[in-house]
This record gives structure tokens, sequence and C-alpha cells, in this order.
């Protein structure tokens, strides 16, 4: 069992998303295309990361919203398809991720003899968000600490520190494996941490396979070794 | 006296403890709701739960309200409906009065705040004498995202003087110059209208209505207006009725303008054919039957053709029960489609999809626990005091 004290507090961050109304919107799936290049690299953000922070109580469909708006609102499944299965958390950057998404629209399109839009649903909103971090509890300064801290947070706290951290404040590793491998020196469990897939999935899941892997070294050396995700 | 740490039962785990933390962040701002009356639904409804509520929090919460005329009423009300997109006369001797009538009341309302929240249309103008100090944001309740031209042209010199709006959906905004936010709409589940109620209590208060309990009960909740579109829900009824022994119950508030007392009419003429059709007139503030006839509803019905946010699918899903919604305003960003319920498009749409329900009844219990969780986390209180919270935060760094 891991009993180090670490050189710095794990504090936990829970975050609110304020949502911010941009001019583009989208009534076909070219437009969506042309939008889409424009886009701040935020709203690009927040259309296919934040979806997980929305979506926590109910099974996320359709993996971000420009795949949720061409399902329900085109009614282009094949669209739809292929842009649910685009883990945004496999680019390395957000342009990378835009690209991803502009290819996969621009392929369709070229395939198709007219454009697909809207005659029944509602155009697409692109949005952007400000986030508000919120410190929560006291700090942890050992691994028992950080899992019981861990187990009791708010899920955005989740969301702040596995996907917020990440991507767009550069902290590749995200913040859990960052602080085990840094503060604790717990390099494998870090690199398990690391290697949990938050794609289509909830919070609160995430939540559980980190206190699992948690729960693994707290009980001994060995323990809980093998895949981290699910 | 209700306090933060009540809605501990109701809210989603961590919920008020979040909330909390933020309100750390700003005690002691004050952080003025400015609106043009304490009564009613939609901005006040809201503002008279989460006025004390934040004050409880540790800010300087209050509420102002402006006064005026009759003239000023008449066009402010005028001017809602044209930013909603009715046609209606707007004379510039009419406008200029409600400007007037604003710097009036400019005088009289204390508007020193770190943050001035202005609801809708009758304050509006309050901005052109705004005091230096404070950041002033226009919180517009309905969509006005296709206003009429001359009261758009009036108005949005006025908004782009505010530092920032908020609006309950994207699809309500039009582009102005300074930013948009997007905070909904929340229903309070501790008030009259939604707090929980014992099977009994339920039982009694339908009897006093008169709506026997001894078939499963299809409910709309709702003006008697075309735009509510209460004879597309008896003529879905009348589809559904072929099959299932059911009862209709259609409640809500007449008003007294042509098109309701028609619609009202046509309701009761149906009602006198069918006395499974019942046709509630209910007052303004008749909350504990609201809630006593959604909790004893099977399915609830929110068909309508033209809708603000409508928070009756909300208040629906917050008592455990599936809704089938017109694709209408908010009706479509609260109900989850197959998830929580269904969004229709058409008198033979909602029949179908009441039929699709009352033949599985494990998905009428399966979508009603979704959408009570659905509300608990997107529609509760908790959720809008979470995005003042912020916005004073972000606003006022």
């Amino acid at each position: 069992m891991s009993d180090a004290t670490a050189r710095a507090p794990f504090q936990f961050i829970g975050c609110v998303e304020l949502r911010q109304a941009l001019d583009h919107r989208a009534t076909d799936e070219r437009e969506l295309l042309e939008r889409l290049e424009d886009a701040p690299a935020g709203s690009v953000f927040y259309h296919t990361h934040g979806y997980f922070l929305r979506h926590r109580p109910i099974t996320t469909a359709y993996g971000n919203d420009f795949a949720a708006w061409v399902a329900v609102h085109v009614r282009d499944q094949v669209l739809a398809e292929r842009l649910a299965v685009i883990n945004p958390f496999e680019s390395a950057t957000l342009e990378d991720l835009r690209e991803e998404l502009v290819s996969v629209v621009h392929d369709h399109l070229l395939r198709l003899p007219s454009v697909p839009r809207v005659e029944f649903g509602e155009p697409f909103h692109f949005q952007q968000s400000h986030i508000v971090e919120v410190p929560l509890g006291p700090g942890a300064t050992t691994l028992a600490e950080f899992r019981a801290g861990l187990a009791e947070v708010d899920a955005s706290a989740i969301y702040f520190h596995m996907v917020e951290a990440r991507t767009r404040l550069g902290r590749r590793s995200g913040d859990f494996a960052e602080w085990l491998r840094g503060s604790l020196d717990l390099p494998d469990l870090a690199e398990r941490i690391e290697r949990i897939d938050a794609y289509m999935t909830s919070l609160e899941r995430v939540r559980a396979r980190v206190l699992s892997l948690v729960d693994a070294a707290l009980e001994g050396p060995g323990a809980g070794v093998g895949s981290g995700s699910a | 006296m209700i306090t933060v740490d009540d809605y501990r039962r109701v809210a989603p785990p961590g919920t008020v403890d979040m909330i909390m933390r933020l309100a750390e962040r700003v005690r002691g701002r004050r952080l003025l709701h400015v609106s043009g009356g304490r009564f009613g639904s939609g901005a006040a409804e809201a503002l008279r739960a989460a006025v004390p509520l934040l004050a409880d929090l540790g800010t300087d919460a209050s509420w102002e309200i402006t006064g005026g005329d009759p003239v000023f009423y008449s066009t402010a009300g005028a001017l809602r409906a044209t930013m909603e997109g009715t046609e209606r006369v707007l004379t510039d001797e009419a406008l200029d009065h409600y400007v007037e009538m604003n710097r009036v009341n400019a005088k009289k309302l204390r508007l020193d705040a770190d943050l001035v929240v202005v609801h809708d249309v009758e304050p509006a103008t309050l901005i052109a004498q705004r005091p230096e100090q404070g950041r002033w944001v226009w919180r517009c309740s309905f969509d006005c995202a296709r206003p009429q031209r001359r009261a758009w042209a009036f108005l949005r010199p006025y908004l782009n003087q505010y530092d920032a709006a908020v609006f309950s959906l994207p699809k309500f905004t039009r582009r102005l110059s300074i930013p948009r936010y997007v905070v909904a709409p929340a229903i309070d589940p501790l008030s009259d209208k939604n707090r929980d109620m014992p099977l009994r209590e339920v039982a009694a208060i339908l009897r006093g209505l008169g709506v026997p309990q001894d078939r499963p009960i299809l409910l709309q909740v709702g003006a008697f207006t075309p735009a509510e579109d209460p004879l597309g829900v008896v003529n879905a009824y009348r589809l559904v009725k072929k099959h299932y022994n059911v009862r209709l119950v259609l409640a809500g508030t007449g008003g007294g303008e042509r098109e309701s007392v028609e619609t009202l009419a046509e309701l009761r003429q149906a009602a006198a054919h069918d006395r499974d059709i019942v046709v509630l007139e209910l007052p303004p503030d008749a909350d504990l039957q609201i809630n006593a006839l959604q909790r004893a509803a099977t399915i609830v019905i929110q068909k309508s053709v033209r809708e603000g946010f409508g928070l009756g699918a909300a208040e629906a899903m917050w008592k455990g029960k599936p809704v089938v919604a017109g694709v209408a305003g908010g009706l479509s960003h609260q109900v989850v489609y197959d998830v929580t319920g269904y969004t229709v498009h058409s008198v033979e749409g909602t029949a179908f999809r009441l039929r699709h329900l009352l033949n599985n009844p494990e998905l009428i219990a399966r979508m009603g626990a979704a959408g009570r969780e659905h509300a608990r986390r997107s529609f509760l209180i908790t959720r809008l005091l979470t995005d003042y919270l912020a916005l004073l935060i972000h606003l006022t760094r």
C-alpha cells in the first residue's frame, strides 16, 4: 500500500460551464462544414468534449453535438454515424480534431447528389463556453486522502481534471496522472489512469474506474495490474 | 423560510456544496434584479425563489420593479409582443412615453450594484440611465429571434448598451454587438407547484376538481390558446380513445382574448359530447392543483405549436412522467427523444406516441424515471443559481 505523502497537495476543482451563443449557425450539411472551418476552437471543444459534461445523466447516444444534430434534425444517419465515431480524446489538438470533423463532412458530401438539410428540425447553433473553476474540499496529500476526496467530489471535477486539463489547459496526462506521478511517485498507477477511455461513457463511470485503480494500488504492490480502460 | 440547504435532498449530490463554494467567491457583492412585476409566471416566478436563496448564500441580492401608468404597461406589452414577432401598432408617442417612464423609474430605484440583471422588456431602457459603476445584463426570457422590424430597430440600440445579454436558448437570440450567454430557466422543486405530494393529497385535490382516477389520465396543462393547440390534443385523444379507455384532462387559464374565448368554447363543446374529456379553467395561482394533476397523470402532453421555453415539460419530468411534446420553443431541448419522452410534429404523431407508451407500460416507468433525473440535473433552480453565480463571477472579475 502506498503511504507516501505528497510534496504538493492535490486540490480538487469542480467547474461550471457558462455557455455563450455565437453568430455561426447551419441549416444544412454544407453550412455545417463551412461554419466548422471558421468557428473558434473553443466552440469545437464545447460541442465535442463539452458534450460529456452536459450529458452526464443520460446515455451519450451520439458522442458529440454535431453527430446528434445530423441524426436528430437533418436525419442523415450515415453522417451521424461517421461523426459519432470520432473520439475527441484521440486528437492531439483542437485543430486536429476540427480537421478530422471537417474532412468527414467533406468526404460525405462528395458522395451525395444533393446536400441534406433541415426540413422539420432546427438549425445548428454554434456555442462556446467559459469555465468557472470552483476549488472543492481540502487538498489531498496521500493516496488514501486522494481516494476519499475523489469519491465525494462533484462530477464536474472529474471532467475538469480528466478533460478540461488535458485539452484546453495543456496538461496532456490529465491532473490525476500528473499528480500521482510527480508528487506521489506512482508512475504505474498514473499510466493506468492516463489510459482510461473517457469517450462514450459517463463521468460517474470514469470516476468509478479511477477509484478501482486507486483501490488496487492501496491494497498492495502488483494488485490491479492490467488495463485501465473499460 | 426555505434555505439553500433544504435543496440537498432534491438536487444532485454535490450541487449545493458547489453553489456554496461559488457564493464564497462573490460574498457581499451586490446583485440586483430588475423586472416589470413580482407576480405571475415566467421571470417573476423564478425570481421569487432565486432572490432569497442568493441572499441566503451571502450575496447582497435584491429585486426592484419598475412602475408606470396604463400607457407604459400597454406599450411595454405591445413592444414585447412585437419582439416575439406579433404585429402590433407602436406609435412614436407611446414609445417616447415608455422611455420617459423608465427615466423616472431610474430616478426612483437604487440601481448601483456589481451586477444588474434587467429582465425582459418593461425595464429594458433603464440602461440609458446606468451609473458608471457596475455591469449590466439584459435577461430575455422569450424568443426574440424573429421580431417585428420596427420593434427591433427601436430596442436594439438600448440592448447594445448592456455589457451582455442572457437568453434561454441560442435559437431565441438575435445578433447583438455584446456577448450573448445562454441560461435555461428552471423550476423550484420545493414550491407548491413542484413539491412532493402524498398520494392522499393528490386524490383529495383531484376529487375537489371533479377528476376521477379510475383510468389512465392524459394531461395537458397550458393556456387555452391556439399556440398550445388544445384542440389538436383533443383530436389526438380521439385517435387514442379508439384503442384505450383513457381520460383527457386539459387544465389551464383562459384569458379574455378572442382567440382564447373561442378555443375554450370549442373545448367545452367537445367535453359536452364526451364525459372523458375534462376541461378545467384554473386561476393563475392554482399551483397545488397543477402539481396534483401532473402527479396523477399517466402521460403528460405539451403539444404546443408556438412556445417560449415551456417549463411545463420540465415540471412533468420532475414528477416522473413521460412527456409527448410538440417541436416548439424549448420543448425539444427539454424532452430527450426516446429517453424522457417524444417530440412530435402532428396530431397523428401525438396519437401514435401516446398509443406506443400506453401499449408499453414499462416504457412509461423507464422514461418517467429518466425524465426525473434529467430534470434534476438540468432544470432545477439549483442549476439556475449556479448559472447566476457563475455569471456574477465571470462578469465582475
